[in-house]
């Protein structure tokens, strides 16, 4: 038993129940003393993480590391079992990091119930870290479920104009996906009798016939893909992205959707290997179509939260193809683009939001362009997440897109040769619209002339919009400089997990 | 021959009784306070006599009418001696003691809310009363769980048998202890409740404590039946009083019409349910339940049987098609009725069918578990879409309530080992979930009488702890995180319909699980959006504040450690136990 992940799960949750307390009743005093409160447990958590990070093995990645095992509810077979590998450890580290950069950016902004936030962002970050460290089937659905009320009230109530229907459109969608996902869950159970993650995979789908495989692995993609999202379930996203507060879409683009991903990493393709063979190439399909859907639907944006949305269809379409792949390289690429992508549109969505904030407006045709003269460094900022996202080489979102493609170039035993070459070309023409229209955008928004119509003298850059923002930036360069950092830990949990040698 | 009777095995049921013979009794002797009614208030007005008198009645033990009030509060005593300190409050401060006569102007300066309290301190201690009866019982029952074992009383003499075990009338088992135990602690819930509504002084104290302790004689006794008469009757006895509480409350157009409502419902689906029982007799040649056996050559007719039995319970717990009644039912009656419709009596309904399914006719699975499985999957989808449209917060907890029997019933609509055990757990869980979210709205409607959707807006400023009380229990009856026990709820049903092979149910059960989150989701946002306009004054709340606690920690334990509840289950069920 180890005591790093059970600490992990109490320090924020803990953090939320305090806050139910009645605090003092100054407002001056109380907003002072929330925010820092706020950064004072986020900060514990990510402190945790880095532990974690630091005393983990990495000589053995592909192991369960700080594995607690404890019976919770015999009557449902399900146990308190956590554990960290090399697949789960960098989204821990992201998910406080993430967590951590939202609480930096609230000290600066004016919320209402600022308490009610911070405790839903606590409770929100309990699940997000749970989902990834959970390794009974049961407890991992918990985990998944107990972000979705945080979130709806995130959306539903700091969003914006349309937060209601865009708060109940995001969590009908997740719970119908939900759903599916613990049918396909107990299917499993029904079948090996067992909810033990770690032991489903090594055993490699034996035990279950091919076609309950297949029908688990379908069952369980819809729940997942739901979440990632893939085409043609995205269509929550969207709206969800652009109604919620900057923090909230943050969460929901840096962490949230990684849940979805992650279960096909840990879940889906270990646990149902001949389902996964099966529908694969599905898969495949499915998320090639979403990367050039994504990057025509960002084309034909106005709205900058919107646009920014509509790229993570497209990014994520890449990541599912790494796992469509079934090859170690292009898993490999998914969890990269999977990081990756949370740090970059973790990084865009912030400044978005801060445009929003300074503009009044996520419009593009409004906001005009020049940013660059107006906002230098602002301007600057939003050009570099641009052009990380878009996928320019030294940056990290380059290596995931990158890898998956390579590993559609080299598909996985049984699957077919031709058809993923032609999904590696289509998805090298989604690389190609991907940088036409941040392109453009930024053309519209950073460059040209001032717009003489919007605002008077806006505030660059401030101090904690900085402290929040940093972080992001210097990991998008250390990944995309030395991508091994982060292959070398998934690399071995990669093979242990696809059962090579 | 005479029978040895085992009163250990039938001491909830007999205290129980006991309770209300008192209640009845107390109810008869206790000085009579000013009519209840605003109309009557207005009569206490100008005689002027009549109210005091209760008061000094209360504090001298001696009525102006003669009646010796100290004949008998054994146990109350101590209570009617704290209640003047009540009264004079509602006076005013006035020492409430002396002539009876010399305060005729003070008592007129009471409001007719006044009168109530007056009333409910005249009569409060029959609500004590009742609790310490829930109390006492609910005790017994825990002995009879420590103690372990089966036992059983009311049976056949042994000499009277031939081959195996004489059969027995009323058995305690786990079965048995589990519904009893949850039929308790709901009722501990409704009292709470009942105390409340009756401070508002328009229901008669007294009869409505004795029929609420006659429900619960029924409703714990028909668990422990394995006889189908004993069964019949138990269910009327959970039924009858049922419609007398519903009316009760007088001068109320809505609160009579369901009562009659509820009244010919009950009584048809009794005659069908009647119908059926009487064929299983004339089939099998008993009336015990595990000697229910029908031969092969006769299964027309235990087709026939089965489903007339099936439709008799699917009017009492609503199912579909026999649920139109619920929702005119749910809102005419008092919230507290409302509730007890919807756990106790829907327990009560369900813990018979199970009995009559499961024990007695399990070897006819192949037969009754199609017929339950589309049954439960038309519940719960018309249910939820009925419950979509709803703006009357008791309508839609009514409709919701319809959709729940339907997860209820699901697991007995595939055929697998478990399939009782996971109805039964599900019931408990919902038991505490819905009983929960009774007392929350109990609690609103002391506030506006209205009673609908929109007067939870804003909730969460008004009372931050009965809002977040009321999102739980919301969260748990949808079933997501942190509402665990609603969850897990709802992963056992899941579980035994997958593994019993029901895929199909299992998917029309997953659509209707996003569909009823819709309309709890839509609730829960109410109660954290800011209010437009104060609501008026609250009233007494304090026994609903205790029925809120009561219903959150139990609610919170079965989410933290739900094991609990699965441990209590009995293994496998059979006539015998």
């Amino acid at each position: 038993m180890s005591w790093i992940p059970i600490a992990l799960l109490t320090v924020p949750l803990a953090g939320a129940l305090l806050l139910l307390a009645p605090g003092p009743t100054r407002p001056e005093t109380r907003a002072r003393l929330l925010r820092a409160y706020g950064l004072g447990v986020s900060g514990i958590t990510f402190v945790l993480a880095l532990v974690l990070a630091l005393t983990f093995d990495y000589g053995d990645a592909g192991r369960m590391q700080f594995t607690t095992d404890q019976s919770w509810i015999p009557g449902l077979d399900l146990r308190f079992h956590l554990g960290v590998d090399g697949i789960s450890l960098p989204l821990i580290v992201l998910t406080t990091l993430l967590t951590l950069l939202c609480f930096v950016y609230l000290t600066g902004t004016r919320n209402e119930r600022p308490r009610a936030l911070s405790c839903t962002l606590l409770v929100l970050e309990v699940g997000m870290i749970g989902t990834f460290l959970a390794l009974d089937l049961l407890l991992f659905f918990v985990f998944f479920e107990v972000v979705l009320i945080p979130m709806y009230f995130v959306i539903a109530i700091w969003g914006g104009q349309g937060r209601r229907a865009a708060a109940i459109k995001f969590i009908l969608y997740t719970v119908l996906g939900s759903v599916v996902l613990l049918l396909g869950l107990l299917l499993i159970w029904a079948q090996t009798g067992t909810l033990d993650m770690v032991a489903l995979a090594q055993a490699h789908g034996s035990g279950m016939a091919r076609s309950v495989q297949i029908v688990a692995f379908v069952a369980i993609g819809i729940g997942l893909a739901v979440k990632t999202p893939m085409w043609p379930l995205h269509t929550w996203l969207p709206d969800a992205h652009t109604e919620a507060p900057t923090v909230g879409s943050v969460l929901l683009a840096g962490v949230l959707l990684k849940m979805g991903t992650y279960g096909f990493a840990r879940i889906a393709i270990p646990v149902l290997p001949e389902g996964a063979a099966a529908v694969a190439p599905w898969l495949g399909a499915f998320a090639v179509v979403g990367i050039i859907y994504g990057a025509l639907a960002c084309l034909a944006q106005r709205d900058l939260k919107r646009m920014i949305a509509y790229s993570s269809v497209g990014h994520m379409g890449f990541v599912l193809l790494g796992f469509a792949t079934l090859t170690p390289v292009g898993i490999n690429a998914a969890l990269f683009g999977n990081v990756a992508h949370g740090l970059i549109t973790g990084l865009l969505f912030f400044l978005a939001g801060a445009v929003k904030e300074r503009y009044g407006t996520a419009d593009m045709p409004t906001l005009g362009g020049g940013m660059l003269g107006r906002l230098p460094r602002m301007g600057s900022l939003l050009t570099f997440a641009c052009v990380a996202s878009l996928g320019l080489p030294g940056l990290a979102g380059f290596w995931g897109e990158m890898l998956a493609l390579l590993g559609a170039y080299e598909p996985g035993a049984g699957l077919s040769r031709p058809l993923y070459l032609t999904f590696m070309a289509i998805g090298g023409i989604g690389t190609v619209l991907t940088a036409a229209y941040f392109l453009v955008m930024l053309s519209k928004v950073t460059h040209g002339p001032p717009a003489k119509t919007s605002g008077g003298l806006m505030a660059d850059v401030r101090g904690y919009e900085l402290a929040a923002w940093v972080p992001l930036v210097a990991l998008i360069l250390l990944f995309g400089l030395w991508p091994k950092a982060l292959l070398l830990i998934t690399t071995p949990a990669v093979q242990t997990l696809l059962g090579a040698p | 021959m005479i029978q040895s009777i085992d009163y250990a095995a039938l001491a909830p049921a007999l205290i129980l009784a006991v309770t209300a013979a008192l209640v009845l009794l107390l109810d008869a002797f206790l000085p009579r306070a000013p009519e209840p009614d605003p109309r009557a208030a207005a009569g206490a007005r100008s005689n002027g006599r009549a109210a005091p008198a209760a008061v000094a009645g209360a504090m001298a033990a001696s009525d102006p009418d003669g009646v010796p009030v100290k004949a008998g509060v054994p146990g109350g005593v101590g209570t009617v001696s704290g209640v003047p300190a009540d009264v004079r409050a509602a006076t005013g401060g006035l020492p409430a003691a002396g002539d009876a006569d010399a305060e005729p102007a003070r008592s007129a300066s009471g409001s007719p809310a006044a009168a109530g309290l007056w009333r409910a301190g005249g009569r409060g201690v029959l609500g004590l009363v009742t609790l310490a009866g829930v109390l006492v019982a609910l005790g017994a029952l825990v002995a009879q769980a420590v103690s372990g074992g089966v036992r059983r009383t009311f049976c056949v003499p042994r000499d009277l048998v031939t081959g195996g075990e004489p059969p027995c009338s009323y058995v305690i088992d786990p079965f048995t202890l589990v519904i009893g135990g949850l039929v308790l602690v709901a009722a501990l819930v409704v009292v709470l409740l009942s105390m409340a509504e009756l401070a508002g002084g328009a229901i008669p104290v007294g009869e409505w404590y004795f029929l609420l302790l006659c429900t619960l004689v029924g409703a714990v006794a028909l668990p422990a039946s394995r006889d189908l008469i004993m069964l019949v009757v138990a269910l009327e006895l959970v039924s009858l009083p049922v419609f007398a509480l519903t009316g009760l409350k007088r001068y109320d157009a809505a609160s009579s019409e369901a009562a009659l409502k509820l009244f010919l419902v009950s009584v048809v689906s009794t005659a069908v349910m009647l119908f059926g029982v009487s064929l299983l007799y004339g089939l099998s040649g008993s009336i015990y339940l595990d000697r229910l056996t029908v031969g092969p050559e006769l299964r027309p007719v235990a087709v026939v049987a089965i489903v007339l039995v099936i439709a008799g319970f699917a009017f009492k717990v609503a199912a579909v098609p026999f649920h139109s009644w619920a929702g005119d039912v749910y809102q005419g009656a008092p919230v507290p009725v409302a509730a007890l419709l919807s756990v106790i009596s829907k327990a009560a309904g369900f813990a018979g069918l199970i009995l009559l399914l499961v024990v007695a006719l399990g070897a006819q699975a192949a037969l009754w578990s199609p017929v339950v499985g589309v049954i439960a999957a038309l519940t719960m989808t018309v249910g939820n879409l009925l419950a979509l449209r709803q703006r009357h917060a008791v309508r839609l907890l009514a409709w919701s309530s319809v959709a729940q029997s339907g997860y209820i019933l699901a697991p007995l609509g595939v055929r697998s080992e478990g399939a009782a055990g996971a109805s039964i757990a599900y019931l408990v869980f919902y038991a505490a979930m819905n009983l929960g979210a009774f007392t929350v709205v109990m609690l609103v409607s002391r506030r506006s009488a209205g009673n609908t959707l929109d007067d939870y807006r804003g909730l969460a400023f008004r009372s931050p702890a009965a809002a977040l009380a009321l999102g739980f229990f919301l969260i748990c009856l949808a079933g997501l995180p942190p509402g665990l026990a609603g969850l897990f709820a709802k992963v056992i049903v899941f579980r035994e319909i997958i593994e019993g092979g029901g895929v199909a149910l299992a998917i029309v059960m997953a659509v209707n699980t996003v569909i009823g989150l819709y309309y709890y989701v839509a609730w829960i946002a109410k109660l954290f959006t800011p209010a437009p306009q104060p609501a008026g004054p609250a009233g007494r709340t304090t026994p609903v504040a205790i029925a809120i606690t009561v219903a959150m920690v139990v609610a919170v334990a079965f989410s933290v450690a739900p094991q609990a509840v699965f441990d209590l289950l009995p293994g496998a069920l059979s006539a015998r136990g």
